[in-house]
């Protein structure tokens, strides 16, 4: 445990760079993946992770002292991150990874963010500049896996709020009242931060990125690493033997007579309850 | 609508052009009424009988004839549903030249004979041109059942008098339209979007101007929305909204379209104007939103095309779709509101809103005044009002929508008496019994 004696918040957001939702699936020709030649965007549960990020800040005003936007992917992630500073966050780290490679898996994701933390950690002068706080999405809705939050807050040792509808800190208490979204309705917990809150889609609506924002995010600053500078290994641990699209529906048939309907409900099995 | 309530007993759906003319003749010889029907969208009456007349619905006619990927043109049978044609030329990588708020959404959609009927405006106007350009050929089934095929792939054919163009926007009153020849245009393979707020109207012209000499070719839309329309989007759920912070102290609200072929290039010019225009010295925006996202981008679209529907959830609507000078948009909005204020008619229980948006590029308002219900004293002070407002601007009092049914009335307002006579005259050359559309676009 820390001294309670800071008081400071500094919050951590993993963005993903995903295919957009708005995007038809193509499965490529040689089913090992899908056809990655479309529109991406930032992860909807993500954006919402900065939203939230942002809304801490105005709410807590000074008391959150920093926003970090980390991404993990290719060049292109780039346009991911300045987005999250474009909305809010201050500052941006870039994992670059080839073109070429697939997305890391969750534990590797995990990893990256905790080694990410430790960096930050080292380098604090002080308390009050430790990451405190991680807020991602619950999944990424390219890969649907939804498990790096859970897994990252076992690495770390901290206490974990998955699926969060709403999220209240009380940084002198160091604490977090957060509302989880569970099957039929909603739980409400207590955690001590540090904390690793994972959002779900009810947790607020994201706002758009403004002009002026974007003029600012693109001085922010912004920090390139590999995953070699973080001693780390993306070699998958599983292997994907083949990806195809669902079986086609066939459509429906139209029948002229309410005979006809029967006569094809018995061709098809059905027989009527007898009274 | 809900306006239009026919009392036909009868509703044909032909299969073949053989078969329009056959019915036509048949009707024609008997002197029976017809109304061609579409999609039955349209928002002047203009497909819904007015006395007992057959109705002729084009839906069974609805096969692609032939596209050509080369040359873009698609030959294509009027009753083929606008959605389906741009679902079909998508994997060719084209579009339809026209895009209206009534596809896809609406479970009525919109026919490509409907819109070439009624000259249907829309989104891409600006920047493909009014169908009077990029309908190429047409079929038409004459009232007395002769086929008229021009229905040619042509781009240039100087070849005496023009006669598809008498047809585009007819709406169903000199024949059948059963087939259409039509441009289709490459599709951008990048499209961005933005939302600026602005502090006044007066910056609206200034915008424009400043835009299109930035942005060029890649602009595809300038659509105005006043703060008016705009929040009335946002209370009924049309899109997500701008901040507080971001709509604080706006009048208006222009959305920027652009589409193009290069993304990196779209994007730098659309930065350098979004740059300039926030660090201009006098800068004519508060701020804006720039779409992030294709998700973000239908999102910024449906706060300027949800109005429509915003409008009728929040009451009865009176609709003009007039042409005016730019420049005149806020004062004719602002004016209407002002004659039913000083008409007592501006309260809860009456006028609740009176709102203006459109299409700036192309110098159409859609007006609208948003009543508790349908009151004769409303009508009363709306018309002839508003056809006097925009016959003083030399406007017209139906831009984008048609005469049909309902502005019949008005149509003098913006055509002289010498250019009604000719009308009337090319009516009774072609439909000498006046069994096409009748009540419709001419008295
Ligand atoms: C939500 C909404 C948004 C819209 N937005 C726009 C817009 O942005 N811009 C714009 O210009 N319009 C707009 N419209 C109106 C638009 O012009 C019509 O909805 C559409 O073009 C009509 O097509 P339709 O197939 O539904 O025709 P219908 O409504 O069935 O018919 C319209 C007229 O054309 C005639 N007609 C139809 N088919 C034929 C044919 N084959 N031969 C001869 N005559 C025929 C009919 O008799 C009638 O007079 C909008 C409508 C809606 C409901």
């Amino acid at each position: 445990m820390r001294p309670s004696a800071i008081r400071l918040l500094n919050i951590l957001v993993p963005v993903k760079r995903a295919v957009d939702y708005a995007v038809k699936i193509r499965v490529n020709p040689q089913q090992t993946g899908i056809d990655a030649n479309v529109k991406h965007s930032m992860n909807p549960f993500d954006e919402i992770a900065v939203e939230e990020a942002v809304r801490l800040r105005e709410k807590l005003s000074a008391k959150v002292k920093s926003i970090t936007a980390l991404t993990i992917g290719p060049a292109k992630s780039a346009d991911t991150l300045r987005t999250a500073l474009a909305m809010g966050a201050d500052s941006g780290v870039h994992v670059e990874i080839p073109e070429s490679s697939s997305s890391p898996e969750p534990l590797a994701v995990a990893k990256t963010i905790r080694a990410i933390i430790e960096r930050k950690n080292k380098d604090a002068k002080s308390e009050e500049d430790k990451v405190d706080l991680v807020i991602l999405g619950k999944q990424a809705i390219d890969d649907d896996l939804g498990v790096t939050g859970q897994m990252l807050a076992g690495l770390l040792g901290w206490s974990q709020a998955t699926f969060a509808s709403k999220v209240e800190i009380d940084t002198d208490k160091k604490e977090a009242l957060v509302v989880r979204e569970i099957d039929g309705g909603a739980e409400e917990i207590k955690c001590r931060l540090p904390l690793v809150v994972t959002t779900d889609l009810r947790l607020n609506e994201p706002r758009y990125a403004s002009l002026p924002n974007i003029m600012k995010a693109k001085k922010k600053p912004v920090e390139k690493l590999t995953p070699v500078d973080l001693g780390l290994d993306y070699t998958p641990q599983l292997e994907t033997l083949r990806v195809a699209e669902p079986p086609k529906r066939v459509g429906g048939g139209k029948v002229a007579t309410v005979d006809e309907l029967l006569a094809k409900l018995k061709d098809a099995g059905f027989e009527a309850v007898k009274a | 609508m809900g306006r239009y309530h026919g009392r036909s007993t009868t509703v044909l759906k032909p299969r073949s052009t053989h078969e329009v003319s056959q019915i036509l003749k048949w009707c024609n010889q008997r002197r029976i009424g017809v109304v061609p029907q579409g999609g039955n969208t349209g928002l002047v009456g203009g497909s819904v009988p007015v006395n007992n007349e057959i109705i002729l619905s084009l839906a069974n006619l609805n096969n692609v004839r032939s596209f050509d990927p080369v040359s873009g043109i698609l030959v294509a049978d009027a009753g083929c549903i606008l959605q389906s044609l741009t679902d079909y030329v998508a994997p060719h990588n084209h579009i339809m030249p026209v895009d209206l708020g009534a596809k896809g959404r609406h479970s009525h959609s919109c026919q490509i004979g409907g819109n070439v009927a009624t000259n249907a405006g829309g989104l891409r106007l600006l920047r493909y041109g009014s169908l009077h350009g990029t309908v190429l050929g047409l079929e038409v089934v004459l009232p007395d059942g002769t086929i008229l095929d021009q229905l040619t792939t042509l781009r240039k054919d100087n070849t005496g008098y023009d006669l598809k163009q008498l047809f585009i926007g007819a709406e169903g009153t000199l024949g059948v339209i059963t087939a259409v020849s039509i441009l289709t245009p490459p599709a951008p393979q990048a499209s961005n979007n933005v939302v600026l707020a602005l502090p006044s109207f007066d910056n609206v012209l200034p915008l424009y101007q400043t835009v299109k000499r930035q942005l060029s070719e890649i602009l595809s839309a300038f659509e105005f929305i006043d703060r008016t329309a705009y929040d009335l989007a946002v209370k009924h759920g049309q899109g997500r909204a701008l901040t507080e912070e971001d709509v604080e102290g706006a009048e208006c609200f222009v959305l920027i379209e652009t589409s193009g072929g290069r993304r990196e290039h779209d994007e730098e010019k659309l930065n350098d104007l979004l740059e300039s225009l926030l660090t201009a010295e006098k800068p004519l925006v508060n701020t804006g939103v720039l779409a992030q996202s294709p998700s973000q981008f239908s999102s910024l679209w449906a706060l300027r095309e949800g109005v429509t529907e915003a409008v009728s959830k929040e009451g009865k609507p009176y609709k003009y779709d007039i042409s005016i000078p730019l420049s005149t948009f806020q004062s004719v909005v602002d004016g209407t509101r002002e004659h039913l204020r000083s008409k007592g008619l501006l309260h809860d229980k009456a006028v609740k809103y009176v709102i203006g948006y459109g299409h700036v590029g192309d110098g159409n308002l859609h007006l609208n005044i948003i009543a508790d219900s349908y009151l004769p004293e409303i009508e009363a002070a709306l018309e002839p009002y508003i056809y006097e407002v925009v016959a003083s601007h030399r406007g017209s009092i139906s831009a984008e929508h048609g005469i049909g049914a309902m502005k019949t009335h008005a149509l003098h307002y913006s055509k002289s008496p010498v250019a009604i006579e000719l009308m009337k005259k090319i009516k009774h050359v072609l439909d000498p019994n006046g069994i096409m559309n009748p009540g419709k676009v001419l008295e």
